[in-house]
C-alpha cells in the first residue's frame, strides 16, 4: 500500500492537469479544422486537414466571400480593435485602482482621523453587496452622462477604486513594521513623503500581486463592458466573442471560428502566467490567506 | 535616502498628536472617496430608490410604494431563480470544495513545483465568456467531444446544455473545471500554514497518511475552509457569464439563475424597478448567509494558538 500510494498520487495529480489542459487543446484543434470539414471530421485528436484559414478570417485577413465559402457567418472579430480596448480598459484600472486603494487602504491603516472606523465599515459593509445592485443604477448615471460606448464610461465605476482592493492593503500596511517610517519622520518628512518615498517602494511586491489579480478580473469581466460599451469602437473582447457568438446562426454556430477566437483571446492572459509566473501563483495564494 | 539625522528631532513628528492627521488623510482618502461616493454609495441610494418606482428607463419613474416586492414574493419566477441559485450553489461548492481539498493534499504531499501550480491555475485565467464558448462546443449535442466520447463507450448522445435534467449540472461542471483549480491553491496556502513539527509529530505518534490528512490537517484547516466557502458561496450566488453564453437561462428555465433573472427583468424587459427591487432582496438574502457564515467562522477561530 505505502509502495503503491506515492504514484498512484501522481497519477491523479497528472490527470488533473490533463483535466485543466484538454479542453485548452480541444478548443485548438477544433481552430485548426476547416469549417466545412468539422461535420465530418470533429472526433479524431488530430484534424486531418489542419489549417489556420479560422484565424486569417476572425482576424479579417480574409475575404467575406471566402469567409461565407468556408462556412463562417461573415462576421468576423477586428481582434487587434478589441485587443486594443481590452489593453485600455485593463491597464487603466489595474494602474490607477492599485495607487488609489494604496492611499487609501494606508491612510485607513496608519493615519488617524475622525469617522475613521466608521468610514471603513462602510467600506467592508459595500465588500458583501453582490455587484448587479449598484450594476443597475451605475448603468443609468453612465448613460445619463452621455457616456455610453466611451472609454470613460468603461472604466468609470471600477477606477479609483473596489472595496475588495482597499480592504486588502490595509490589511497588509498593518502588518508591516512601523520602523522604517518612524526612521523617516525622525528625519523630518511628511506623512505624504513617507508614502511614496519609503511606504512604496517598499511594497512592490504586495502591490504588484494586487495588480496582478485586478488586471485579471477586469480582462476577463463580461457583463459591464457589455452593458456599457458594446459599439464596435470601444467593444473589449470578452464582449466581442459574445457578440460574435450571437451573430453566428442559432442551429449550426460557427465552431471553427469561434474556438479561433477563442484561443486569441486566451493568449494574452497565458503570457500573463509566463511573465509572472510566480506572482501571480502567489497572488492568489496571498489573497486566500490573508482572508 | 538622502535625508539622514540632519533635522532634530521633534517629537511631534514622531508621534502624531492627539488631533489626528485630518487634512492630510482626506488627501490619501480623496480618490477613493469620490469613487466610492458615486460609484457605490449614489448608486446604492438611487437602487434603493428605483426598487419603490414603476420605470421602463425612457420615462420618468413612477412611485409604487412595495407594489414590487409585493409582486416579486408573487413571482413563481423569482422564487424558481432562487431555488435554481442555490441547486448550482451546492453542486458546484460541493465539487470545488471536494476536489479542491483532494489536489491541495495531492500537492502539498508530492511538490512544491511552480510549474504545476501554474498548469492547474490556468482555467482560472480563461475569461468566463471564453470558458462557456469552449465547454458549449464541447458538450454540444451531435459534434461536441464529450458525445464522442460516449458513443465510443456505447452510449447515447446527450443534451448536456439543452436537456432540462442536465443543464444546470452541466453548467455547474463547466465551473468547476475553471475554478477548481484556483481554490485548490488558495486551500494549498492554507495548508503550507500548518507547521511541520505538527505532521512530524503525527508521524511518530504512527499516524498514517490518510488518518493524519483527517484528524490533523482538515482540523487545523478550518478557518481556512470557512474563509473558502465564504467566498465561492458569495461567488456562486453571481453566476452570470457562463449562463448568459451557454444556455440563457433555459431550457425551461431550468438555469435561469438570479443574477440572470435581475438582468433580464432591467435589460431585456426594461423593468428597472423591478430589477432594483430583485437585486436589493439578492443583497438582503446574501447578508443574511454571510452574518450565518461569520458566526461560523468566529466559532471556528480556536485552532493554531
Amino acid at each position: 500500500m505505502r509502495r503503491l500510494g506515492r504514484p498512484l498520487a501522481w497519477a491523479c495529480l497528472i490527470t488533473a492537469i490533463l483535466i485543466s489542459l484538454f479542453p485548452l487543446y480541444w478548443m485548438l484543434r477544433t481552430a485548426i479544422t476547416p469549417g466545412r470539414e468539422l461535420a465530418t471530421d470533429s472526433a479524431g485528436l488530430l484534424p486531418r486537414h489542419p489549417t489556420l484559414f479560422n484565424f486569417q478570417r476572425v482576424l479579417g485577413l480574409a475575404s467575406r466571400e471566402e469567409t461565407r465559402a468556408a462556412g463562417g457567418s461573415g462576421a468576423n472579430l477586428d481582434f487587434f480593435l478589441y485587443l486594443r480596448n481590452s489593453v485600455v480598459y485593463t491597464g487603466v484600472i489595474t494602474v490607477v485602482q492599485t495607487l488609489a486603494c494604496a492611499m487609501a487602504g494606508y491612510a485607513f491603516a496608519r493615519l488617524r482621523f475622525r469617522g475613521r472606523d466608521a468610514l471603513f465599515g462602510l467600506f467592508v459593509a459595500a465588500l458583501m453587496v453582490p455587484p448587479i445592485f449598484t450594476l443597475l443604477p451605475s448603468f443609468v448615471l453612465v448613460k445619463e452622462l452621455g457616456w455610453l460606448n466611451t472609454y470613460q464610461g468603461l472604466v468609470a465605476p471600477s477606477l479609483l477604486m473596489t472595496p475588495f482592493a482597499v480592504f486588502f492593503l490595509r490589511q497588509f500596511f498593518l502588518g508591516i513594521p512601523r520602523d522604517v517610517e518612524q526612521a523617516a519622520y525622525i528625519d523630518g518628512a511628511g506623512k505624504w513623503t513617507v508614502f511614496w518615498r519609503v511606504v512604496m517602494p517598499m511594497t512592490k511586491g504586495p502591490l504588484l500581486t494586487l495588480a496582478l489579480t485586478t488586471a485579471v478580473w477586469t480582462w476577463n469581466d463580461y457583463l459591464w463592458p457589455l452593458l456599457v460599451a458594446p459599439g464596435e469602437q470601444t467593444r473589449v473582447l470578452t464582449a466581442a466573442l459574445g457578440i460574435f457568438l450571437k451573430q453566428s446562426p442559432n442551429t449550426a454556430p460557427d465552431w471553427t471560428g469561434l474556438m479561433a477566437g477563442s484561443a486569441l483571446s486566451v493568449i494574452p492572459v497565458l503570457l500573463l502566467l509566463v511573465f509572472f509566473g510566480r506572482r501571480l501563483v502567489d497572488s492568489i495564494q496571498f489573497s486566500g490567506m490573508k482572508g | 535616502m538622502t535625508m539622514t539625522l540632519v533635522k532634530p528631532v521633534t517629537p511631534t513628528r514622531t508621534m502624531p498628536g492627539r488631533r489626528g492627521d485630518g487634512r492630510v488623510a482626506l488627501a490619501f482618502l480623496a480618490p477613493a472617496l469620490v469613487g466610492f461616493g458615486v460609484f457605490y454609495l449614489y448608486p446604492a441610494v438611487r437602487g434603493a430608490w428605483y426598487s419603490v418606482t414603476d420605470w421602463n428607463l425612457l420615462s420618468e419613474p413612477e412611485f409604487v410604494g412595495l407594489d414590487n416586492y409585493a409582486a416579486l414574493v408573487r413571482d413563481p419566477l423569482f422564487w424558481n431563480s432562487l431555488k435554481v441559485t442555490a441547486y448550482y450553489v451546492i453542486l458546484t461548492i460541493g465539487t470545488q470544495m471536494l476536489l479542491g481539498f483532494g489536489l491541495a493534499a495531492l500537492l502539498h504531499r508530492l511538490t512544491r513545483s511552480l510549474l504545476v501550480r501554474s498548469l492547474l491555475v490556468v482555467p482560472w485565467l480563461v475569461p468566463n465568456v471564453t470558458v462557456g464558448l469552449l465547454w458549449m462546443w464541447l458538450l454540444d449535442a451531435n459534434l461536441g467531444f464529450f458525445n464522442h466520447l460516449l458513443v465510443s463507450l456505447g452510449l447515447d448522445n446527450q443534451g448536456f446544455l439543452t436537456s432540462p435534467g442536465l443543464a444546470m449540472p452541466s453548467v455547474a461542471l463547466i465551473n468547476s473545471w475553471s475554478s477548481t483549480g484556483y481554490t485548490a491553491l488558495l486551500l494549498y496556502a492554507g495548508m503550507l500554514l500548518v507547521p511541520p513539527q505538527v505532521y512530524e509529530a503525527a508521524a511518530i505518534d504512527g499516524s498514517g497518511e490518510v488518518r493524519t490528512l483527517f484528524r490533523v490537517t482538515l482540523p487545523l484547516m478550518r478557518p481556512i475552509l470557512a474563509f473558502v466557502l465564504v467566498v465561492s458561496l458569495i461567488g456562486s450566488f453571481q453566476l452570470f457569464d457562463t449562463v448568459a453564453v451557454t444556455t440563457k437561462g433555459g431550457p425551461v428555465n431550468a438555469t435561469r439563475v438570479v443574477y440572470f433573472y435581475i438582468y433580464e427583468q432591467a435589460f431585456t424587459h426594461f423593468k428597472m424597478g423591478y430589477a432594483s427591487a430583485l437585486a436589493l432582496s439578492l443583497v438582503l438574502i446574501l447578508g443574511v448567509l454571510t452574518f450565518v457564515q461569520m458566526r461560523l467562522l468566529r466559532a471556528s477561530t480556536s485552532d493554531l494558538a
